[in-house]
């Protein structure tokens, strides 16, 4: 199956496996060695590709991006930063000029995450860079360099044009893919491929039939009403953080650090809640928001709590053949918060991640919802902490008499990200955080200045 | 002059178009076949069965090789001749090689590998410290001690003592590009090999001994490496010697490169250590003696396990002077990757325990820590005479043996040459635990600067009243120096070489032995030669390091790469320079050392032609325009079992103060400033002294607070990619990051009076490390006992020490 794209400025037609990424068709068919592989699964931004179709401009990670997820799409890798003429991008230049290249090999990632926020002319450079790690600089000249060039006009061969080209194993629309789906429940939807392209590279899975989700426009939706914002689960997490970043502040902070930019513009909020990871992030800030969960099977649509859509450890209440559609969260939780820790506050998986909603009134806390991730084989309510609170005032001596209760909600593992005892005691401090939160308090590092 | 210009990498335009080839661009040759390695699931134990029926007939698999299928072990030890290439039956750690497949692609190769159905008889895995000393499993008979003045009774005698230990864990080089190698097999049995490596010489010896071919028969050439950090040094001789079996055997193009995953769990890290201590103190925080003892995890295999275990004794004191120290070092065999070199090479981790040692005084004693540091320094250079040790008369030349011709004498991990040449500066008052005279002390003055320009005193101050009004977060501040020794301590290593051409046309061909692996060495040392024709450096052209051209090199390590090489390539291109100088004054009839070269220009007897002109004129006439260079390190000696000697030429130092903030609820962190003053000497090129300067301070801060290694109770390391081992990302470095060198010639006669600069400034990362132990100590009266690295976790764990 031909795969037809336009790959810096040329119209291209690929014959390839679904399956075949496009880093290793790069660099090993088309000879275009600039683009780096260093980790192969999305974590270090060497690989990293402006990508434009009808909704702009992104970066990604070509080391997991299948060729047919490319399919009328536009892709600018480092060698079509600079102009045809050979003058340098002015972050190209800037990064020469201020010491922004030590070895080099991470560079040419930078270069193109660099000339892609240049483009949307963002200037928050720790954000935008987050997703591209260098082990030689330490980071500063790099973002010497991308201030220094913040300025400067975009050169036209920026300004890339999809093209009108067939998708190859993508259904156009979310009946299509039911119809699909049905006929292939033992099939791999791909939408950002953040996960399933690790399948790939790092585990060697035969996906067998597979199925591309980026042309299903209407599972692409965001809707706002009075009470609700309908979010479909094909939306990216750049664009989840655009629609709600405002109306949940500390989700959209939590958001912020989920992944990275290249991440963010694949990976889509269906994916994260549909994988059941018990570590995914989305998911306990859902939960204690209440969020709802749309699923179809052919004709057959359910809807449920998304925390019963969790049953056990890699188990979902999910038949055969039946997909998440989309998710509904309520507005106008005010006291919502979300706190993620983990090893690294950019692009790490979390330890925990904690999110608390309650209601309280006059002092007293009349309802409340809790959930963790990453202290339970899946994403998981506090129903004890929750009950220990509820009805009792919201003071510093009720947090402390519900702390207990945590050990009776979780009995949470040790792994490389944190031992039993440290998820346990932080789970607890992240309720006294919270306390602090709601009050006004300073509870955060970064809010703390030299 | 263009030496000491902030010139840009010589490669800038190329890193940041793309253009800028690493092994793995290297145009795959029509018929080059990929491999991979099978590797051991297990840690420790002997394999009984390995089946590898599927892995044969995989898709794209041409063959898959086994021990028994080798020419020989293939050894790719850089020490002890103790890792054959693909495991003869025994396992010794989980990721070991155990067999080699042969594919039509990278992927295909990776994929087949994993096929393997391996049965083995397993052991209990040795691998913690503690589990090595019970097995009493260890490098060499016993621990190295190295002892200065009556350490017994300077301990008893001190009105303070305290004891401690510190667990400092091991540190994943994490360069970009993984290793990797490419084998291209010649007429005649010869080898030309690319490979990503700090140690093409290395990787001559051990791909010739391989085929059982001399030297002469296998060439190394490599333009520049996608970061080294040590890792480099000896952990790409697998790659190399796998590619050019698989080459000569098969007779077509062989390369390699490991994917993230198999390189993290396949390859040596930074060693971890454990140190105890034992120290005694008067009340005015003045160290009386101390006591250390240090136990590194070496893995399995010794590789460079000694001289980094040496060097971390050679760092025991930092900056400060010991009356009496015993320091006791332990050399553990354990079931795991085999630790290998790391930027510091140990120093880091016997800095480590002597600052831990003063933060811990300091806090019993009640005194400020810079205080203490202080009054524990070394005495100042003008306070001793000034300037480098006395030259010693030349010492006689080594006489290498016969015997030795297998050896890896061109190797850090080389045993086999030892110095027992030792001079001890007897009597002296400035001297180090090995005997060494410091005469190069600039620190004192470099702290007055440090601690006016980062307004300490006045920072610690409003700190502590901030964290006095803060229920859940706690700042804390710390200073920190570094003293670190500047050559190889194998003194036979602290040679160089270089080969420079001058063409008709005046464009000039660079050559020496050391390697670009990001830091700059190869722009510098075309500064250093344009410098001394007196043309610019777009004369000249800077080439890819190759066996071929500079031969018996030393790997680029131990920061030593300028010096060496910036020496050689002046020596040849004085050389030329002395030649076309003679030939010019003889035309002229003048003295040769009126001649003149500078601005693209020379002059004679009042004559004025272009660089150009005179080169032209020199070849008409004849004139050699071609040189070799060399240069040896003058003035060292070094006995390492008796601990004494001069291993260093000089010492180059810096001082650092960093600010921190914690969570009291969660250990979360951040760096929010951080300020350094560092001593490069006059500096061979400033931007590009301050880019290592910065990337070592981030890269020593996260050693110490997020980079952790994790193996489970069986040895398997859990932590293998970037998904799951934390490097620092941009968001990580400190908020506010002043960075300024000290810039004062180098008293030791080095190129341009320029001191090296690859992994002091790496140390600078310990004030990050100790300014959270001093966040944590705002937490609660206790010592916190803050262990590294630093976690979220580990902060956590200190906090709770602190408030008891």
């Amino acid at each position: 199956m031909h795969t037809t794209f336009r790959l810096n400025g040329k119209v291209v037609s690929v014959d390839s496996d679904p399956t075949r990424t496009l880093l290793d068709w790069l660099r090993e068919d088309r000879g275009l060695t600039g683009t780096k592989e260093g980790c192969n699964e999305g974590d270090c931004g060497a690989c990293s590709v402006i990508v434009t179709d009808d909704d702009g401009a992104r970066t990604l990670n070509a080391c997991i991006l299948f060729l047919p997820q490319l399919a009328g799409k536009a892709v600018r890798t480092v060698e079509g930063i600079a102009a045809p003429d050979g003058t340098l991008h002015p972050v190209q230049q800037a990064m020469v000029d201020h010491h922004g290249s030590q070895c080099g090999f991470c560079t040419p990632g930078f270069i193109v995450a660099m000339a892609a926020a240049h483009l949307k002319g963002r200037t928050d450079h720790d954000d935008q860079l987050a997703g591209n790690l260098c082990r030689c600089t330490g980071y500063a000249p790099i973002v010497r360099a991308a201030q220094a060039a913040e300025s400067a006009p975009v050169p036209a061969h920026m300004h890339d044009t999809p093209v009108d080209a067939p998708a190859p194993f993508a259904p156009a629309t979310e009946d299509a893919l039911a119809d699909w789906y049905a006929a292939h429940p033992n099939g791999t939807l791909i939408a950002g491929a953040t996960d399933v392209g690790l399948w790939v590279t790092k585990q060697f899975r035969d996906l067998g039939d597979v199925a591309f989700l980026n042309r299903c426009t209407d599972l692409q939706t965001i809707t706002e009403t009075d009470d609700t914002f309908y979010i479909g689960a094909g939306v990216t997490m750049t664009r989840v953080l655009d629609a709600i970043g405002d109306h949940y502040p500390s989700y959209g902070q939590m958001i912020g650090r989920y992944g990275s930019v290249q991440v963010r513009n694949a990976a889509t909020i269906g994916g994260n809640i549909a994988n059941g990871s018990p570590i995914g992030d989305n998911p306990p800030a859902l939960i204690a928001l209440g969020a709802t969960l749309h699923l179809r099977c052919g004709d057959t649509r359910r809807h449920m709590p998304l925390q019963d859509f969790f049953l056990s450890y890699g188990k979902q209440d999910r038949a055969p053949g039946e997909f998440v559609t989309g998710i509904s969260i309520p507005k106008g939780r005010v006291n919502h918060r979300v706190y993620k820790i983990s090893k690294r506050f950019d692009q790490d998986i979390s330890a925990v991640c904690g999110a608390f909603d309650l209601d309280i009134t006059d002092g007293t806390v009349t309802a409340a919802r809790i959930a963790f991730g990453g202290m339970a084989g899946t994403p998981l309510r506090a129903s004890t902490v929750e009950a220990a609170l509820t009805g009792q005032p919201w003071t510093a001596q009720t947090i402390a008499a519900a702390l207990p209760a945590f050990a009776q909600d979780y009995q949470p593992l040790s792994d490389m990200r944190a031992s039993a005892a440290y998820r346990l005691q932080t789970a607890q401090n992240l309720l006294r955080r919270y306390h602090a939160d709601l009050s006004g308090a300073a509870h955060d590092v970064r809010m703390v200045s030299a | 002059m263009s030496v000491a210009k902030p010139l840009p990498h010589d490669s800038g335009q190329l890193h940041v178009t793309g253009g800028a080839r690493y092994i793995d661009d290297i145009p795959t040759p029509a018929d080059a076949l990929h491999l991979a390695f099978g590797l051991s699931g297990i840690a420790r134990g002997r394999i009984t069965d390995m089946d590898l029926s599927d892995v044969r007939t995989a898709p794209g698999v041409h063959a898959v090789l086994t021990a028994d299928d080798l020419p020989s072990a293939c050894d790719v030890s850089p020490s002890n001749h103790d890792e054959p290439l693909l495991s003869d039956g025994t396992v010794h750690y989980a990721g070991q090689p155990l067999f080699l497949v042969v594919a039509d692609s990278h992927g295909a190769a990776r994929r087949a590998a994993t096929r393997a159905r391996v049965t083995y008889d397993a052991q209990d895995p040795i691998l913690t410290v503690e589990q090595a000393l019970a097995a009493d499993s260890r490098f060499e008979d016993g621990p190295r001690i190295w002892t200065k003045g009556d350490i017994g009774r300077a301990l008893d005698a001190a009105p303070h003592r305290i004891t401690g230990r510190i667990d400092m864990g091991g540190q994943e080089h994490f360069y970009l590009e993984g290793q990797a190698a490419l084998a291209l097999p010649q007429e005649g049995g010869d080898m030309v090999v690319h490979s990503s490596t700090q140690h093409p010489t290395e990787i001559q010896h051990k791909v010739a001994e391989a085929l059982h071919l001399p030297m002469h028969a296998v060439r190394v050439e490599v333009r520049r490496m996608g970061g080294g950090f040590g890792g480099k040094e000896s952990q790409g001789n697998a790659l190399a010697v796998a590619c050019a079996v698989v080459a000569a055997h098969m007779q077509r193009p062989a390369r390699m490169r490991y994917d993230r995953d198999d390189d993290m769990i396949i390859t040596g890290k930074r060693h971890d250590f454990r140190i105890d201590y034992d120290a005694g103190f008067d009340g005015s925080g003045r160290l009386l003696g101390v006591d250390f003892t240090h136990y590194a995890r070496c893995g399995w295999a010794m590789d460079l396990s000694l001289p980094v275990a040496d060097r971390a004794m050679l760092h025991a004191d930092n900056a400060y002077l010991l009356a009496a120290c015993r320091i006791t070092s332990h050399r553990l065999k354990t079931n795991t990757q085999s630790a290998t070199a790391f930027r510091g090479f140990g120093g880091p981790q016997g800095l480590l325990g002597i600052e831990r040692v003063m933060d811990h005084a300091a806090h019993v004693l009640g005194l400020d820590p810079v205080a203490v540091r202080r009054i524990n320094y070394y005495r100042a250079m003008n306070a001793v005479g000034g300037g480098p040790s006395a030259p010693r008369p030349a010492a006689p030349p080594e006489s290498i043996s016969g015997k030795m011709m297998h050896a890896d004498i061109a190797s850090r991990g080389s045993q086999t040459v030892a110095d027992d040449r030792h001079a001890v500066d007897a009597g002296h008052v400035n001297t180090t635990p090995y005997g060494m005279t410091v005469a190069d002390f600039i620190l004192h003055d470099m702290t007055d600067r440090l601690l006016t320009t980062s307004d300490y005193a006045a920072r610690r101050t409003a700190i502590a009243a901030w964290n006095a009004d803060q229920p859940l977060m706690k700042r804390g501040i710390a200073f920190s120096p570094v003293k670190f020794g500047i050559s190889f301590t194998l003194t036979h290593l602290n040679q160089a070489g270089a080969l420079v051409h001058v063409y008709q046309d005046g464009s000039i061909h660079l050559n020496h032995g050391g390697t670009e692996m990001g830091q700059g060495l190869f722009q510098k040392v075309a500064q250093v030669a344009a410098s001394r024709f007196g043309v610019d450096p777009s004369m000249i052209k800077i080439t890819a390091t190759d066996t071929g051209k500079v031969p018996n090199t030393s790997a680029t390590a131990a920061s030593s790469g300028a010096d060496l090489n910036g020496m050689a390539v002046a020596n040849a291109c004085d050389t030329i320079r002395d030649r076309i100088a003679a030939c010019l004054a003889e035309f002229h009839q003048v003295a040769p050392d009126t001649v003149r070269f500078g601005d693209g220009q020379v002059q004679v007897a009042g004559d004025t032609m272009s660089f150009e002109k005179a080169v032209t004129t020199a070849y008409q006439n004849r004139v050699s325009l071609s040189a070799t260079g060399f240069y040896k390190t003058p003035d060292l000696a070094w006995d390492r079992i008796a601990g004494q000697g001069r291993p260093f030429f000089y010492f180059a130092q810096g001082a650092a103060v960093t600010e921190v903030v914690i969570d009291t609820l969660t250990g979360e962190n951040r760096i929010l400033r951080t300020d350094v003053l560092h001593d490069a000497g006059t500096s061979l090129n400033p931007a590009l002294d301050i880019g290592q300067i910065e990337g070592g301070y981030v890269q020593g801060a996260g050693w110490l607070t997020m980079e952790e290694l994790v193996w489970d109770d069986r040895g398997v390391l859990k932590t293998h990619a970037p998904s799951t081992y934390k490097i620092p990302g941009c968001g990580d470095r400190p908020r506010i990051f002043n960075v300024d060198l000290w810039d004062q010639p180098n008293p030791a006669a080095t190129i341009y009076r320029s001191k090296a600069v690859g992994e002091p400034p790496f140390m600078l990362g310990v004030s990050a490390y100790l300014a959270l132990s001093d966040a944590c100590a705002a937490c609660g009266p206790h010592w916190p006992d803050l262990q590294a690295p630093a976690t979220a976790e580990a902060v956590l764990a200190a906090i709770a020490r602190a408030t008891g």
